[in-house]
């Protein structure tokens, strides 16, 4: 692969072309699923490919391929260098990067149980033990578990000398139980919604999620919702557990920290972000204890978005983008951070393949701990509505505007869960929302959460990001307007 | 390696997009694939492997692989075998005038659109994609499918100070895509929603342009399936049969229209059946997978996903008969109501009663005494699309359209009574 990547770059090298970045990228994949009682999704992928992407009368062109001979490799690189100098035809300026050192490394990510190891048998043994426990319970329609496993390892090299190879192995699983009964279907899944929960971590992401004695619980709870209290509708204290509060992390502060969103880029899909440059260090966008990093260090955990360096050869950084409740940050490209006139990129630039160009993701961007503990963040307060899982996201194109529902939720009377309450859901303004944080458990609560299906781009990219969080407390939020009228 | 039964789907494509924003090409990409999926079926078992290494050594890997893990699995006794071979009609979608689009052909008319928003004192962001694609499905039992396409999409967005418009469109041929056309519609809509006023939020008549009409209506489809609805996972559970839309609602999916696109047969060979889905507000036919059709005793449509798979069947070349109304003329008609260009960020808020949730964007207009009085800030809608859809009132001609949260569709402007707006953002 590194031959293949050196190959390519000096292919690229052509007149005109100032600089010159190739990523090839082997992707190793299979997915195991199962549906009450049966294998559902059973399969097993390889990839290998790379991209080609030049700088070239001041623009960008980027072409891909997996025809991996010399001709291939060569067509791919006079097409990139091509599309450059067409782009030249609706230029305002010349693209300028942040510099960045040359970087030669090679790393892999921990992985304890090399989840290709384990015999598919064991995979569908233990998904159809969880299958058999949710369909115990006989008011139960639906059963659906899975498994996820990626191992990817890229080889980046640059015209400016840099040549990276990174393996990371991620994991994924989790199962649902869906009950449909007199015209209302309820839906409990375990240890998160849409697949469950995925790290940067090996086979022993399985065996740490509990995923059997959850079942039980969990279907009893998807039947039990269909004679629970609809959620009232009004203003009140909201409770999030920490798997909610990362998908709300992810909408509300992830996706308006891009900078390339913030410049326009993404203005005719994703959209823009309401974070304009003269919010940077003035926007009071949380409560006093709201602390928000990105951070795709190791150190901050096995997430989705950890790595060593960025598919721009930008090593792996932590960055405060909420200190205190105080505006500090964007997540940022080499072009972006330049733009702003920044001195270094902080490394968020990713591609979900080798077929795609990196654009600015969020790696891990997370709430960090606070002080309280889990009896006090349910206790401060003698009535609130505790929610759980996430059931439905909708937020603006400037990311204002938001609307979360969640599976199940739990009326909390002097700290503890009185009635249950079923489709429960909330809306508010970002930086109203964060402002009326009013506590924030402490670091034994504090889960790192994937989220394998972030889309971004034209052509649009799926990758998986990162966000810490303990469960937490928002003061006078509003509830239940989705189901009003 | 002692399996009689293999399933091959061979594809390739070569996609190019040129992308823009704040009135300059800042994205320009390219790229081609290939690929092999091979599916084995052995005494009651499948699985899939895949892999876009295509020498030798690779595709034998792959098949080896595909046996491998369906070894792995219990025997199903319900499991069908492959399908046998079926006569599969051909579509004509492939164009030269796409296939053979260069970059410079997709920088000059991204330059020319440019030049024309600028003059205008606007911004602009989009994209111009060409993409050409092939597939072949074939078995060992004799199933033989071929397919090949091109599409080509423009889209975008002007923006003014306070305000912004968006226009897009689809085809598999080139040359039936207007920009300029396209970019003159996006400035005037920015134009005219410039000093955008705040409304509150209640129910308001509405009139939904195409693309809001496809990218909300879109998300109903995948509960059309006979696999979801022995499963309890569709909204249709119970309502097969009933009359649960207006008179004036009447839904096909029919791969074969002339401004349709995609292969007229499924992820198993099977060819696509045209099916009324829904008849004068009364859901008729629902697709089948083979499986689903065996176990229900009926007959498979060509709906049917890729096996093994969890979905089942959907439709996806939807059809949405239209009325006589222009959308001029829907204005015209309506002394209070809002119009609204595009949808945003929808997701379902309840699977049963089908409330979804979303925003509008780029465009959202006061409709007063029959015209179009101002712009207005953006609305969060929960709405159900069974109370919706009995709620139209006036459709204009179907035509196809292009939205961001579903596939291609041909659907018409729906004006709709009682449209439930329920928050506003802050621009």
């Amino acid at each position: 692969m590194r031959d293949l990547a050196l190959n390519a770059l000096e292919a690229a090298h052509r007149p005109g072309v100032s600089y010159a970045d190739v990523r090839v990228v082997e992707t190793r994949d299979r997915q195991v699923s199962t549906k009450n009682g049966k294998p559902g999704h059973l399969s097993a992928s390889y990839s290998l490919g790379l991209g080609i992407r030049v700088l070239a009368q001041g623009c960008w062109g980027f072409a891909a391929t997996d025809d991996l001979t010399a001709g291939g490799i060569g067509s791919a690189a006079r097409l990139a260098v091509e599309i450059a100098r067409s782009s030249a035809a609706a230029k305002k300026r010349d693209v300028v990067l942040a510099p960045e050192d040359a970087h030669t490394a090679e790393w892999t990510s921990p992985c304890r149980i090399d989840p290709f190891a384990v015999p598919v048998e064991e995979n569908l043994a233990v998904l159809l033990a969880i299958d058999a426990e949710l369909r115990h319970n006989p008011a139960i329609t639906l059963a659906e578990a899975s498994m996820h496993f990626e191992r990817r390892r890229q080889v980046f090299a640059s015209s400016a000398g840099s040549l990276i190879d990174q393996t990371r192995t991620t994991s994924g699983a989790g199962f649902s139980a869906l009950c449909y009964r007199d015209g209302d279907i309820q839906r409990r899944s375990y240890p998160n919604s849409f697949g469950g929960q995925y790290q940067l971590k090996g086979y022993e992401l399985v065996g740490e999620l509990n995923l059997l004695a959850n079942a039980p619980r969990v279907a009893e709870e998807a039947v039990a919702l269909h004679s629970a209290d609809q959620c009232p509708e009004g203003e009140f204290d909201l409770i999030l557990d920490s798997s909610q509060l990362g998908l709300q992390i992810h909408e509300s502060i992830g996706h308006p920290i891009e900078l390339d969103r913030v410049l326009g880029s993404e203005a005719n899909y994703a959209g823009m972000s309401f974070l304009t440059l003269d919010k940077l260090g003035v926007l009071r966008y949380g409560s006093g204890i709201v602390n928000v990093v990105c951070d795709a260090r190791l150190e901050h955990g096995p997430g989705l978005g950890t790595f060593a360096f960025d598919d721009e050869g930008v090593p792996a950084q932590r960055t405060d983008i909420i200190r205190e409740g105080r505006f500090t940050g964007y997540m940022t490209s080499r072009e972006t951070a330049h733009a702003i006139g920044q001195r270094r990129s902080n490394g968020t630039m990713r591609a979900d393949g080798w077929g795609r160009i990196p654009l600015i993701r969020m790696t891990n961007v997370s709430l960090l701990p606070g002080e309280q503990s889990l009896e006090e963040v349910f206790g401060g307060v003698d009535h609130a509505i505790y929610m759980e899982t996430n059931r439905s996201w909708s937020i603006d194109d400037r990311r204002y505007h938001f609307q979360f529902g969640c599976e199940i939720g739990w009326e909390i009377r002097n700290g503890k869960k009185t009635r249950m309450l079923k489709n429960p859901s909330y809306s508010g303004i970002s930086t109203e929302f964060w402002n009326a944080c009013a506590a924030i458990a402490g670091p034994e609560e504090w889960t790192l959460w994937g989220t394998p299906n972030c889309g971004k781009g034209q052509p649009e990219q799926v990758i998986g990001t990162g966000h810490g969080a303990s469960p937490a407390r928002f003061h006078s939020v509003k509830v239940g307007s989705a189901y009003t009228g | 390696m002692g399996v009689s039964q293999i399933e091959a789907t061979v594809g390739a494509h070569a996609d190019a997009l040129t992308r823009f924003a704040n009135n300059a090409i800042h994205q320009n990409v390219a790229g081609r694939t290939s690929y092999l999926s091979v599916r084995a079926v052995l005494d009651g078992r499948t699985a899939r492997a895949t892999t876009n290494r295509l020498d030798e050594a690779s595709v034998r890997s792959a098949v080896e692989q595909a046996v491998a893990i369906t070894r792995a699995q219990a025997p199903d006794p319900g499991l069908l075998p492959l399908d046998a071979k079926r006569a599969v009609p051909e579509v004509d979608r492939y164009f030269d005038s796409t296939a053979r689009a260069e970059p410079s052909d997709r920088a000059r008319a991204v330059a020319e659109v440019i030049g024309g928003v600028e003059a205008g004192g606007f911004n602009s962001a989009g994209i111009f994609a060409t993409n050409r694609s092939v597939v072949a499905l074939l078995n060992t039992r004799g199933a033989l499918a071929y397919h090949a396409e091109t599409m080509a999409q423009f889209a975008i967005t002007v923006m003014g100070e306070d305000s912004s418009g968006w226009a897009k469109a689809s085809s598999c041929c080139l040359l039936d895509l207007d920009h300029r056309r396209l970019a003159a519609r996006a400035a005037e809509k920015a134009r005219a929603s410039c000093r955008p006023r705040e409304l509150p939020p209640g129910r308001y008549t509405v009139i939904l342009e195409p693309a809001a009409v496809l990218d909300l209506v879109g998300q109903m489809f995948g509960d059309f399936s006979a696999t979801a609805l022995r499963e309890g996972r569709s909204f249709l559970a119970g309502r097969i049969g009933k009359k649960i839309f207006g008179d004036n609602v009447t839904i096909y999916d029919d791969v074969f229209h002339p401004m349709q696109a995609g292969a007229p047969f499924d992820g198993e060979g099977v060819p696509r059946k045209r099916l009324t889905l829904v008849d004068k507000g009364y859901v008729r036919e629902i697709p089948y997978c083979r499986q689903a059709a065996h176990e229900a005793g009926a007959e498979p449509t060509g709906h049917g996903f890729p096996l093994p798979n969890e979905i089942g069947e959907a439709p996806v070349n939807i059809v949405v008969a239209g009325g006589d109304t222009s959308l001029e003329q829907m204005i015209a008609s309506t002394g209070r109501g809002i119009l609204v260009t595009r949808l945003w960020y929808i997701r379902e808020v309840d699977p049963y009663e089908k409330i979804m949730t979303g925003m509008t964007r780029d465009g959202t207009f006061l409709i007063e005494d029959g015209e179009v009085a101002c712009g207005l800030r953006n609305f969060r809608f929960n709405q159900s699309l069974i109370e919706m859809l009995q709620n139209v009132e006036l459709l204009s001609p179907a035509a196809r359209t292009s939205g961001e949260e579903a596939m291609d569709m041909v659907v018409p402007a729906m004006k709709v009574r009682d449209f439930h707006f329920t928050e506003v953002t802050r621009f």
